[in-house]
């Protein structure tokens, strides 16, 4: 696994593999969880949910076996910043996962990779092996007596659904990728009905950081609502696509300026789940009390047909909706029904309207977070972009 | 199938269970290793796994029909999957998918008439920043074009 230089301020700052797990050992649990609550940490997946909550509540659930799962099923269009983290900082990661198993009382985790990244499987497996010879995985962890942890890897088989936390549960039992009622939480009651934390990739990756450099250091970064860095995935019409660390908060336009990107029109921020803005909002800013984000940045210039981003947006729904819910299951196919009378000049605006109301039900009514944010980018770019969508000649105005 | 062929289905399903666990979290993991294996998981090999494992088969093929990349109908000796998500459609997917379609003389979802070859749409591969990226069985080819996506095809065995 080949390192690119990279650098930043937090996740890609300076860390050397175990010195985590190393400082973690000797600090009491409550002291960890005390830090990462200093930290403000929020999950990176894009819920944003407090981690040291997510953790508290694991580590008072009574239960002889715990689950520490991490969240590899990277699917939403325009992210692959785990595959970055994965491949060349598979030490924070890991690390991030034996310090979770310490703090939560936890002896077994799982990495739950996505099925499009077997390539990564055996360079990973080889790295855990690693691990275990260097007694960073395994019984009685760098020496610490009854602190015992085992990493496993689990692959997913396509299905974007997945990376959903209890459909990912789900999909470890041997079961169909749906999404469980809540509650009960995976909290309490996840993987075999044993309080489980799953955490995305770069959770974990700051939880090593924080471990070594203390909460503190960590709100040092971002604003104070959205503390720490985030990985943005960047894609699209820019000179300089890949991974970039900025810290939250950044505006859009100088996100935009770093990457190269020239006559950009419009940003898709998030991925197909996510919201589309247009040049006019370009000043505000990535975090979450602002446009929050899993880190996916798609840019579009002046050349691209806005209808047909949204034309492909749609298609993935409707191909990765799990069926089990009818907003979701139903609601998608009629959204992207719409888009093609747009396209065909076959629409009525009061039908439109009432689609765009179909949207904000699903918003509400879908049972997991893919039909609640399904809409967004059906809603955000009928709206934004009027203009050049309802332009009369199928929605090619921009090209 | 063929009774030699089915017993030596029930014995690979008989090592995967030892080696997974009987217990319905391993279906995953074994379900992986026979579509590896095989390029589909057979009727016979759902109703083995499922007595094996003690579930209704069913609930095998349910699972089984959730997942794009496990299915029960044969596929070809190799997967080509094109990934078709918006940034590589950005960066040039159509014309990369209509040179492989003439180049195999298949549409997307068929087989070539060889067994060499099926080819098939993928949702985003995680290559965004170098696409069009390509997935064949299990490994990436990022930023092809037409040319270099019918060269990649030819090594393939």
């Amino acid at each position: 696994m080949e390192k690119k230089n990279r650098k930043g301020s937090v996740l890609f700052s300076e860390y050397k593999r175990g010195e985590g797990i190393k400082k973690a050992i000797t600090a009491a649990r409550e002291n960890i969880l005390f830090e990462i609550r200093e930290s403000k940490l929020k999950g990176r997946g894009g819920a944003g949910f407090p981690t040291a909550t997510k953790w508290t509540l694991v580590s008072a659930a009574s239960s002889e076996e715990k689950y520490v799962i991490c969240n590899a099923d990277e699917g939403e269009p325009g992210t692959f910043k785990d595959r970055v983290l994965l491949l060349e900082y598979p030490e924070l990661v890991f690390d991030g996962m034996v310090i979770a198993g310490y703090v939560l009382g936890a002896k077994s985790g799982i990495l739950y990779l996505r099925g499009e990244y077997e390539y990564m499987k055996k360079p990973l497996e080889d790295y855990l092996e690693s691990m275990r010879e260097d007694n960073l995985l395994g019984k009685n962890i760098l020496g610490k007596k009854g602190f015992d942890f085992e990493i496993k890897i689990r692959m997913g088989s396509g299905a974007y659904v997945c990376g959903e936390e209890t459909a990912l549960i789900e999909s470890l039992e041997g079961n169909r990728g749906e999404a469980r009622n809540r509650p009960p939480f995976p909290v309490t009651t996840g993987f075999l009905g044993k309080p489980t934390t799953v955490n995305n990739v770069e959770t974990l990756a700051s939880v090593s950081h924080i471990v070594i450099k203390g909460g503190e250091w960590f709100r040092k970064y971002g604003t104070d609502k959205s503390t720490g860095s985030k990985l943005f995935s960047v894609s699209g019409d820019c000179e300089k696509p890949g991974v970039y660390e900025l810290p939250w908060g950044t505006k859009i336009s100088e996100l935009l300026k770093l990457v190269g990107a020239k006559d950009t029109k419009a940003v898709q921020i998030g991925g197909a789940s996510g919201v589309c803005v247009p040049k006019s909002q370009f000043e505000r800013t990535l975090a979450y009390e602002d446009i929050p984000t899993g880190g996916s940045i798609i840019i579009f210039n002046e050349k691209r047909n806005m209808l047909n981003v949204l034309r492909n947006f749609m298609e993935f729904f409707v191909e990765e909706s799990c069926g089990q819910c009818t907003p979701c299951r139903i609601g998608n196919v009629k959204l992207l029904e719409g888009v093609e009378m747009i396209e065909n000049s076959k629409y009525t605006f009061s039908y439109i309207n009432q689609l765009k109301e179909l949207g904000r039900s699903m918003q509400v009514a879908s049972k997991c977070g893919l039909g609640q944010s399904s809409p967004n980018s059906f809603i955000s770019i009928l709206e934004n972009f009027k203009e050049e969508v309802f332009s009369g000649n199928g929605g090619t105005n921009g090209k | 199938m063929l009774v030699l062929e089915k017993n030596a289905m029930t014995d690979e399903i008989e090592r995967l269970v030892d080696k997974f666990g009987k217990n319905r979290s391993s279906l995953l993991p074994i379900l992986q290793e026979i579509q590896k294996n095989h390029k589909h998981i057979p009727d016979y090999a759902q109703q083995e796994i499922a007595r094996l494992l003690d579930i209704h088969p069913v609930e095998i093929y349910s699972v089984i029909s959730f997942y794009s990349f496990l299915n029960t109908k044969p596929k070809g000796r190799n997967i080509v999957r094109l990934c078709q998500t918006i940034t590589c459609d950005l960066a040039g997917k159509k014309a990369v998918a209509n040179a492989i379609e003439r180049e195999l003389g298949i549409k997307f979802g068929e087989t070539t008439k060889d067994n060499k070859f099926t080819l098939e749409y993928v949702n985003c591969l995680g290559m965004c920043d170098q696409g069009p990226a390509l997935l064949i069985n299990e490994r990436v080819y990022p930023q092809v074009n037409p040319e270099k996506a019918v060269q990649i095809l030819s090594e393939v065995k």
